[in-house]
């Protein structure tokens, strides 16, 4: 039976002030489009965010624990998590149901000590630390994009539009990813949220 | 005692009409009959030390250490009953563990001593069991680096992150003094057991809380950790005594962020009849 997949492209970028993640918002159930216009940024924390790929269901059961530890790690300690924090917690769960899981993870945050961190975790449950990362099957179409065009310490609008431009590419040229593009910004200032529609090029931001 | 068979000390969970736990109260002259431990928080680390009362001539010297290691940055000493003391070290290795598998990173000395603390405060609410006889010392070294997380995979970007908040420092020395009563706060020096009055008396002496954060050097702290135990000894009361002290510095200091691995322990003739003890122990910081 095909199950709810998804996180056909979705990536994270470090900038000079903090992170961006970014993702497409396509929805699969086999070659049916379950869902146009999904949302793969999930929050676990105030500037701790991550995109989900792989199994809708297993990945906002492992979002959902890590929200909750994270909030009574927040509670516990009188102080929030850090993205390393989050990473290890994610990783944990991701390593050691790894038989079980079909998840591939990006984790983004910001915060006061490390400033914007981006880590991955793919399907056997590593954790990798990374300048940015790009993940699921649209992913593949980027590579030579990202590469191409990413640098470090970039302004704010300048990673903004990096982000969008790859997405479209990966839109573009992979069948299962699609639908409007979403970011999300992590400074010292908070998340903020970008929505990109496709009738109109992904150039104007709503909302 | 006034408290002396009324029933109320008789056992933990139950308070006297005054509001009083005697068990508490007799745990806590159980550590006022050991031997002095202080910490002393420096500038760049902490010192522990002890005066480790020698009770018998055929004890070897120098062995049976009462300083104890829990993590690479984290050390331990305590006042009173020796066995309760090292259940107490037992836990909070264990502590340190379970944090590290958690969360991949190593605790912070503060979350060490509230978990400790509660532990401790445990063992001070039911009947089958009585408070801890110690009163424990614990001092440590946050990091002050960005450290990895344990088991990340390849050493990540050479760029740094952005975004980071410009002039914050982060880690640092930190000292703390958990009571039997499971109370614990932070120190900028610490005293307890037999001689700790005049300890407490030298320790204030010493410039460790100014507005600017201690001036003392962790150089000079020792010197003044082993002057302390010295001064706090009473001579009528034990002759033989050892001292026993560690320290413990930033990842750029002689520890380089772990705490001392040998233990610094010299006997109380070594210490009177060589003047030249001070250099001995300067060159045994390079550890």
């Amino acid at each position: 039976m095909d199950r709810l997949k998804k996180g056909e492209v979705n990536m994270a970028v470090t900038f000079k002030d903090g992170v961006i993640l970014g993702a497409d918002s396509r929805t699969t159930t086999g070659a049916y489009i379950a869902n146009r216009v999904t949302d793969k940024l999930t929050q676990v924390h105030d500037t701790i965010w991550c995109c989900r790929s792989g199994s809708a269901a297993d990945t906002q059961a492992v979002a959902d624990i890590v929200k909750y530890q994270l909030e009574l790690f927040a509670m516990m300690n009188g102080k929030p998590p850090t993205t390393q924090t989050a990473g290890a917690i994610f990783q944990e769960i991701c390593y050691s149901n790894k038989d079980r899981l079909s998840a591939g993870l990006i984790i983004a945050g910001w915060d006061e000590r490390h400033g914007g961190q981006v880590y991955s975790i793919p399907l056997g449950g590593s954790l990798h630390k990374q300048p940015y990362s790009i993940g699921g099957s649209g992913s593949t179409y980027i590579y030579g994009y990202c590469d191409a065009n990413w640098r470090e310490g970039m302004e704010e609008a300048e990673a903004v539009s990096f982000v969008k431009e790859a997405l479209k590419e990966a839109i573009k040229w992979d069948g299962s990813s699609g639908g409007v593009i979403r970011m999300v910004v992590l400074t010292a200032k908070g998340a903020d949220r970008h929505l990109y529609l496709p009738d109109t090029d992904y150039k104007v931001r709503h909302q | 005692m006034t408290s002396i068979g009324t029933g109320y000390d008789l056992a933990n969970s139950i308070f006297s009409p005054d509001g009083r736990n005697f068990q508490v109260e007799y745990a806590v002259k159980a550590v006022e009959n050991g031997g002095t431990s202080i910490g002393i928080r420096c500038k760049d680390g902490v010192v522990l030390a002890v005066e480790k009362i020698v009770t018998s001539k055929l004890l070897k010297p120098g062995a049976n250490k009462r300083i104890a290691t829990v993590d690479r940055h984290l050390g331990v000493v305590y006042s009173g009953m020796i066995p309760d003391g090292r259940h107490f070290i037992d836990r909070a290795r264990d502590e340190a563990r379970s944090w590290r598998d958690t969360f991949k990173t190593p605790i912070s000395t503060a979350d060490l001593a509230s978990r400790m603390g509660g532990y401790m405060q445990a063992y001070t609410l039911y009947q089958s069991v009585r408070p801890f006889g110690i009163t424990a010392i614990v001092g440590g070294f946050d990091s002050t680096e960005e450290a990895p997380v344990d088991g990340e995979v390849g050493s990540g970007p050479a760029c740094g992150a952005g975004g980071k908040v410009a002039g914050k420092t982060h880690g640092g020395p930190f000292l703390y003094m958990i009571e039997p009563s499971g109370l614990y706060w932070g120190y900028y020096g610490a005293a307890t057991g037999k001689g700790r009055q005049a300890a407490k008396a030298e320790l204030e002496k010493l410039d460790l809380g100014g507005p600017g954060g201690p001036t003392l050097t962790l150089e000079q702290a020792v010197k003044e950790a082993a002057r302390i135990i010295y001064v706090a000894h009473d001579d009528s009361k034990d002759k033989e005594f050892e001292l026993e002290m560690t320290w413990i510095s930033g990842a750029d200091g002689p520890t380089k962020g772990c705490i001392g691995r040998e233990r610094l322990s010299v006997g109380e003739k070594a210490l009177d009849e060589d003047e030249d003890e001070e250099e001995g122990k300067e060159e045994k910081m390079e550890e």
